[in-house]
């Protein structure tokens, strides 16, 4: 108890060293844009592959699992969309992105600490904190929101794939159901939820990579803990902001 | 001149407080090669991160020209650390970075020269450490001295005031090894730096030793130049010095003849 407190309170300290007026904006912006480019861009064909994948899954087991004659077929369509909006474009995907970008960011800041690449930051006077996880944080919460738009398109036109390849639901019903009842607080509420997994994958990653102590097996280590706390909070926060935005 | 005055530092374990450096008083000159050396675990790293301010000492004074740095604010640090080099063992080169990338990098963070005069000056420091040529190559595509010599590059590149150097040799041959010595020699005479080298490489202590702290176990053991650690009477610091029965045969041997302490 008493060490996740001061891992807690070490974790507050990161982040009031990180958050801070860049010392050169030039620096910071090419940074940032190289970081968006990095952390965001880059993991588009990824996003694009488990999303055609899930949308077509959730389609294919909503279809086998609606057997009662009372439910309209177009509840296919609608399922599958309340699926991807309220959980799997945001939640889960932030989850797999958090395996991609999180071990990236850990592995990429914990090999500078032990090549003593930030302490010669330091050396310079240089804030290296700021200067080198500000970028990242500010890059991931800037390019997710579009991650989640490009993953809630690509999914529901998973899933419209896999009704015109099997057929198991007419396109038109698909279309019908997808477009039925539609709420657009969900898709906001995905895309704010969106910002703070965002945070939470970049901003502990980054302390874990920034506090590695030792040599490679230690990065590789503080790589696979980043994953697996980010996972954690973002679950956590998941269900903390649903009851709170959607109750 | 760097002054060391009282210092004291511990560590926090899990069986206690451990004490590395005790009551540590040293001066370090200006326009001199400095040496802290010691065996492996002796504490002169500690030191060394203690005096350039990454280790905060439990007591004590180091003063950079009377600022003592223990006593000083974030900003008056900042503003002391762009007076300061450092050449780290491993040379802490940025990856991402080609080797005028890295001179160039404090130029673009700290000075207010146009795009044109950084790139003059971060050319003129390559070409004073001899790696014309290799401004276009990354760091991975050097080899160890050359990445030595691309990191004494980027700690001049500011015209530092102060310049630290951990353990510049490690990993060098010997014939690199006396290049970087000299390199690391003539920037210090020529610029007028107070160069502070950490090292346990003894060709070096013989070669540019002309103000040596030897450290034993984190007190300081001896203080002196290269010319009287040859006739020392220290038992620590010659099994230190003259660890290898070849070391002692060639002092016996020069001593009896009268030769100068010169590199093996």
């Amino acid at each position: 108890m008493i060490r996740s407190l001061n891992s807690f309170g070490n974790y507050c300290m990161f982040l009031w060293r990180t958050i801070g007026i860049p010392e050169k904006w030039r620096e910071f912006i090419k940074r940032y844009l190289n970081e968006m480019t990095k952390l965001g861009i880059d993991s588009i064909p990824l996003i694009i592959i488990v999303s055609l994948f899930i949308g077509s899954l959730c389609t294919i087991l909503i279809k086998l699992n609606i057997t009662n004659p009372l439910l309209p077929r177009y509840a296919v369509g609608m399922t599958t969309r309340e699926i991807i909006l309220l959980e799997f474009s945001s939640s889960i995907l932030c989850l797999i992105l958090s395996g991609k970008i999180g071990s990236n960011i850990a592995s990429e800041i914990g090999t500078m600490r032990v090549t003593e690449q930030i302490d010669a930051l330091d050396i310079m006077g240089i804030n290296s904190a700021n200067f080198l996880v500000m970028p990242k944080i500010a890059g991931l919460v800037t390019i997710m929101p579009f991650l989640v738009i490009i993953c809630m398109g690509t999914s529901l036109f998973g899933g419209y794939l896999i009704c015109v390849l099997t057929g198991i639901v007419s396109t038109d019903t698909y279309i019908y159901g997808i477009q039925t009842m539609f709420i657009e607080w969900y898709v906001w509420f995905a895309l704010i939820k969106s910002l703070f997994f965002a945070f939470i994958i970049s901003s502990i990653s980054a302390y874990y990579g920034y506090t590695v102590q030792g040599g490679s097996t230690d990065v590789g280590k503080a790589s696979t803990d980043a994953v697996v706390m980010s996972n954690i909070m973002i679950l956590l926060v998941d269900v903390v902001l649903t009851k709170l935005m959607l109750q | 001149m760097i002054e060391v005055k009282g210092v004291e530092k511990y560590f926090d374990e899990e069986g206690g407080r451990r004490q590395v450096l005790y009551d540590i008083n040293a001066k370090f000159y200006d326009g001199k090669t400095n040496l802290i050396i010691g065996q492996s675990g002796s504490g002169k790293t500690v030191l060394v991160k203690n005096i350039v301010g990454l280790f905060k000492p439990d007591k004590g004074q180091i003063l950079y020209d009377g600022r003592d740095i223990t006593a000083m604010d974030r900003k008056q640090l900042k503003e002391l650390r762009n007076e300061i080099g450092m050449l780290f063992q491993g040379s802490a080169l940025f990856d991402s970075e080609t080797v005028m990338g890295n001179v160039m990098f404090p130029l673009k963070m700290f000075s207010s020269m146009s795009a044109e005069e950084q790139r003059d000056r971060a050319q003129f420091c390559i070409d004073r450490v001899n790696l014309t040529g290799s401004e276009n190559k990354f760091p991975s595509e050097l080899s160890g001295g050359m990445q030595k010599r691309a990191a004494i590059a980027r700690a001049i590149a500011l015209n530092p005031r102060y310049l630290f150097c951990d353990e510049p040799n490690s990993g060098l041959d010997p014939k690199t090894s006396i290049v970087i010595d000299e390199l690391l020699s003539d920037i210090t005479h020529d610029f007028g730096i107070t160069t502070i080298i950490n090292t346990h490489d003894m060709n070096s202590v013989m070669g540019i030793g002309e103000n040596i702290v030897f450290i034993n176990k984190g007190h300081v053991g001896w203080t002196g130049n290269k010319d009287e650690i040859y006739n020392v009477d220290n038992d620590d610091l010659n099994n230190f010095v003259y660890a290898t029965d070849l070391f002692r045969d060639v002092r016996k041997y020069r001593r009896e003849h009268g030769y100068k302490p010169t590199r093996l």
